[in-house]
């Protein structure tokens, strides 16, 4: 089997589950479009799913990818209870700026996670990425330091060896 | 002058608040509506005063998934779940409109 | 009964980080700050919300659609924050008096 077709079946798979999700699974004619409905999406955008094969351990990325989500959830409640300090606060106490970090990560969807997740994550904000370079840009609303590796440690430290073992 | 204008705030906010919540006698969804459309005014503040373009993109983006959580009590108060239907369309909608807005802003042409 | 107890502090929790946030967009001074608060708050609040709603209706069609929801913000939200801040910068708007640094601009006349 190949790539592709692999990436059709999950497609159609996912979108049929979806269509029956969000409808009256009870009659029969709402679950037969659902499928041809799904047969359609998987022929026209299916390919785009996965496009590189990675052979791995599916349970030990499967492991750490739980231990990024609920650790990211943790992250997510602590930034919000320092936005609401910052925002209660009758000064405002901030002290923002734009600095670059480095990151290890290679692959464009590890990347692009990284970004979504620091942008989540407390008082930190992804402006750009350079993919090549492996350089992202952040600006930071409480700003601690200028150097590169130090801030690369601060921002990114808390994702970057979790997101290593899911990705590559 | 900061600190007169935190406490002027303060003092208009408790009063809403109380006025929502102790005050007014209503269904409980009924009052949580109400905070969002105190905060929808905020947003339209920051519509009507932002400085810069970027700005006014800032709160439309915001109203976008704003909404979404007001329809979804909306749905819940009348037990109706084609609000949902709603709110799911409404922010799909305001995500692709503010990715084309900020490429104008940026300069670029749409099919870049 | 304990459901819909866990299900409405969800709702009130969620409530209350979408008013923060938008309290946020108002105060702070600049795109950048206030883009960082509406984010996080309002995505944060709206799921929050969303995740109320399917612990107070179970596995129906209203629940698989807020659980769609939740999927959906956490996508979409981050990507449009981020595409909002990069035509900011690339649109010169100018940052808060108060920042120190903007290496971000250094690079780009190096470029």
């Amino acid at each position: 089997m190949t790539t592709q077709t692999k990436s059709r079946l999950i497609v159609f798979v996912l979108s049929a589950l979806v269509w029956w999700a969000l409808t009256d699974i009870g009659k029969i004619e709402e679950a037969l479009i659902g499928v041809i409905v799904a047969a359609i999406v998987s022929l026209l955008a299916g390919k785009f799913l996965l496009t590189a094969e990675k052979p791995g351990r599916w349970l030990r990325r499967l492991k750490y990818a739980l231990i990024y989500f609920f650790h990211f959830l943790w992250e997510m409640v602590k930034a919000n209870f320092h936005v609401a300090y910052l925002v209660i606060h009758p000064m405002t106490p901030i002290k923002p700026g734009i600095v670059r970090i480095k990151t290890k990560l290679t692959g464009e969807i590890a990347q692009t996670v990284l970004a979504n997740s620091i942008t989540l994550t407390p008082g930190t904000l992804t402006v750009d990425i350079d993919p090549q370079k492996q350089l992202l840009y952040i600006h930071w609303i409480d700003m601690k330091s200028t150097a590169l590796e130090e801030s690369t440690e601060q921002i990114a430290g808390r994702f970057q060896n979790l997101l290593l073992e899911v990705f590559e | 002058m900061k600190l007169v204008r935190w406490i002027l705030g303060l003092i208009i906010l408790m009063a809403f608040f109380i006025a929502n919540f102790f005050v007014y006698d209503g269904a409980i969804y009924a009052k949580l509506i109400n905070v969002y459309l105190f905060s929808c005014l905020f947003v339209l503040y920051r519509v009507l005063a932002g400085p810069s373009a970027a700005d006014r993109l800032v709160a439309v983006d915001i109203f976008g998934i704003l909404i979404i959580g007001m329809l979804s009590i909306i749905g819940l108060a009348y037990q109706n779940d084609f609000f949902m239907d709603i709110g799911l369309i409404w922010a799909l909608l305001s995500f692709v409109a503010s990715l084309a807005f900020a490429k104008i802003l940026e300069g670029r042409s749409l099919d870049d | 009964m304990i459901r819909e107890t866990i299900g409405l502090i969800l709702i009130f929790v969620g409530t209350a980080f979408d008013f923060l946030g938008v309290l946020g967009l108002v105060r702070l001074p600049d795109v950048y700050n206030r883009l960082q608060a509406a984010t996080k708050c309002v995505t944060f609040g709206s799921a929050g919300i969303l995740c109320g709603v399917f612990i107070l209706q179970g596995f129906n069609t209203f629940g698989f659609k807020a659980l769609l929801g939740i999927a959906f913000i956490f996508m979409a939200s981050p990507v449009a924050a981020h595409v909002i801040a990069r035509a900011a910068h690339r649109s010169k708007i100018a940052l808060a008096p108060g920042t120190k640094t903007d290496q971000y601009a250094e690079d780009k006349e190096l470029r």
